[in-house]
């Protein structure tokens, strides 16, 4: 029973950790092309070739990016979490 | 150019028509099957992830996003990108810190979650008030936005095309409730994506399928800036307010977190946020061709000249490349667009006032479900009735402001109280209602104060508060408020029932004993 609820602490500590993590990552991809939108206009204005600025590339990569830190919360969650999950529920019986 | 927008116009009548045929029956087969608050509220929790990921899409896709950002990039070009990626960075928190909680913890709403361990009365009627702002602003922006666009769109008058989507929208949510909400909007996600799509390949088939092609001829018509950042973000706490508002927002917006309860379990409350990322970053791409495509291809001026606000950019893009029968076609799915958000407004509404008013306030968690049914039914006519009127009165108002106050709400006054609530042990009643009112609150006072409020629409040289959104003080506020509240006035229960509730979250609750007998036979 107490190692039960030890192993179920683990598992929520280590869930917080990675929800916050990927959590900041989104927000410091995100504002950091905001800021750039902000300050660095002329360097997003830069073209790369006919076409492409490094803004659109960028504003492109930053939903690239989103679709990205899902899947590897996805990865992580479908393995890890849900075997431990499992096991948890198996030994609550 | 010349543009047959505005007129009566045959295919979209034909369009629309059958569209309202098609949601009607499906209307009919989801009443037949709604018996149970766990059918009106939760569509039975029968909805695969798949399905709950178009739903989701549906949901959060509206005509303002469709219009709204086609418009926005047509006119100012990079700037409207902003908003298309704002939009979508709100998914990935949803994913990582709302949805399987809301699944495991909830029934209905994100007040089961807030209240799971604290004192109900209180936390629900703090609950009910921030959700209710959050769906009467929203309701008012899409209603305002369904009269003008319609309007533009088939040449009805503005009150007939209002009164037609609250009719409508009330029957989907009364007789059909989640079941019906649910199939609306994966029939409304499909054919928006679907005719969004073909739009963009129509208009890259003149670029030989290169994207790249059309930006370089928006660049060489209307100059290199289009592709740089411009005006729209001159003040940058300003932009960083906005952004702020956008990501936290989307998982505090009632409607979109209903949509968790309808899934079996956590594992396919993930799998859909999944798809519904996919799906929304998919179409937010398509809006960079769609947009770039409508400046070049009808042109700015062309453009302006329908609408100033740009809002006719992809209809008049459709006609451009596909003609009047395809112009038709996009101008019912901006309507199925619309109908399908109000739809899914309208339960949240419903949920809010009847499940956590009614059943958990006035009758203490004890109703007779016949009673929960007939009251969640009369909510939503309540709630139907008043969208109609308040999309009358606000007729003429300028209320784009309106969805990012809707937002700006659900960031500050449900997203850090949800968020405590699930992962800080030492939360309490007084500091989740210290916090959701102080979330509700400060937001609309700041909005009323902002520039948005008291210089465009009253017209005052000056305004006390000087950003447009409040995002950036008011959500920290109202993490703020309910932190210092719980810490000065501890609860020995709350903190009590954070075991279970961390027990719940993680291995779920009512699913254990059906899965255990499951492996039992």
């Amino acid at each position: 029973m107490e190692d039960r609820r030890e192993a179920l602490r683990v598992l929520a500590a280590a869930q917080w950790r990675l929800a916050v993590t990927l959590t900041g990552a989104m927000m410091a991809i995100y504002f950091g092309f905001v800021l750039l939108v902000a300050f660095g206009k002329g360097l997003l204005g830069t073209v790369l070739v006919p076409g492409l600025s490094l803004g659109t590339l960028l504003g492109a990569l930053v939903i690239v990016s989103a679709w990205v830190l899902i899947w590897v919360y996805v990865r992580w969650a479908n393995s890890h979490y849900d075997r431990t999950v499992a096991s948890l529920r198996e030994r609550e019986r | 150019m010349t543009t047959t927008l505005g007129q009566p116009n045959l295919v979209a009548i034909l369009f629309f028509l059958a569209f309202i045929v098609l949601t009607m029956g499906i209307t009919w087969w989801a009443a037949r099957r709604t018996r149970s608050t766990e059918q009106f509220y939760a569509a039975g929790r029968t909805v695969t992830g798949l399905q709950n990921g178009l739903a989701l899409a549906g949901d959060y896709m509206s005509a303002a996003s469709f219009l709204g950002i086609a418009g926005l990039v047509a006119l100012s070009g990079f700037d409207g990108l902003i908003y298309s990626i704002g939009f979508l960075v709100g998914w990935p928190v949803v994913m990582f810190l709302i949805a399987e909680p809301l699944r495991n913890i909830g029934r209905y709403t994100f007040a089961d979650v807030v209240a799971f361990r604290l004192r109900q009365a209180p936390v629900r009627i703090a609950a009910a008030f921030g959700s209710l702002s959050v769906v009467a602003f929203y309701l008012i922006a899409q209603m305002v936005g369904a009269g003008n666009l319609v309007k533009m769109l088939f040449g009805l008058s503005y009150e007939t095309s209002v009164a037609i989507v609250g009719v409508v929208m009330l029957a989907y949510v009364f007789f059909g409730g989640m079941i019906a909400t649910t199939w609306v909007q994966i029939v409304k996600a499909v054919l928006l994506l679907g005719g969004a799509s073909l739009l963009a390949v129509l208009v890259l088939l003149r670029f030989s399928l290169d994207p790249l092609r059309l930006f370089a001829a928006a660049a060489e018509r209307y100059g290199p800036a289009v592709l740089a950042p411009g005006q729209l973000v001159s003040d940058p706490w300003d932009a960083v307010s906005l952004g702020l508002a956008l990501m936290f927002g989307t998982a505090g917006l009632p409607h979109i977190l209903m949509r968790f309860y309808t899934v079996p379990d956590a594992r396919t409350a993930r799998t859909s946020v999944t798809y519904a990322t996919a799906f929304i970053g998919f179409f937010y791409l398509l809006t960079f061709v769609l947009g770039f495509g409508a400046m070049v291809l009808v042109g700015q001026d062309a453009i302006r000249a329908v609408d100033p606000g740009g809002n006719m950019a992809a209809p008049l893009l459709a006609e451009v490349v596909g003609g009047t029968g395809f112009l038709g076609f996009i101008a019912a799915v901006a309507f199925a667009t619309i109908l399908a958000v109000v739809a899914g407004l309208t339960l949240s509404g419903a949920a809010a006032l009847s499940h956590d008013l009614w059943v958990n306030v006035v009758r203490r968690g004890d109703a007779p479900e016949r009673e929960q049914l007939r009251v969640a039914r009369l909510s939503t006519v309540l709630l139907g009735v008043l969208s109609i009127t308040l999309g009358i009165v606000f007729k003429g108002q300028n209320v784009a402001y309106m969805v990012g106050l809707a937002f700006a709400i659900a960031a500050s006054a449900n997203f850090p109280a949800l968020v405590l609530s699930v992962f800080w042990r030492r939360f309490t009643t007084r500091g989740a209602q210290a916090s959701m009112l102080t979330g509700t609150v400060s937001a609309l006072v700041l909005i009323w104060l902002s520039p948005v409020v008291q210089v465009r629409i009253l017209g005052n040289p000056t305004a006390p508060f000087p950003l447009g959104n409040p995002g950036i003080f008011t959500i920290p506020l109202a993490f703020l408020a309910g932190v210092v509240v719980s810490v000065l006035f501890p609860e020995r229960e709350a903190e009590d029932g954070f075991a279970e509730l961390e027990h719940r979250l993680h291995l779920g609750g009512e699913l254990r004993g059906r899965e255990a007998a499951g492996t039992a036979s």
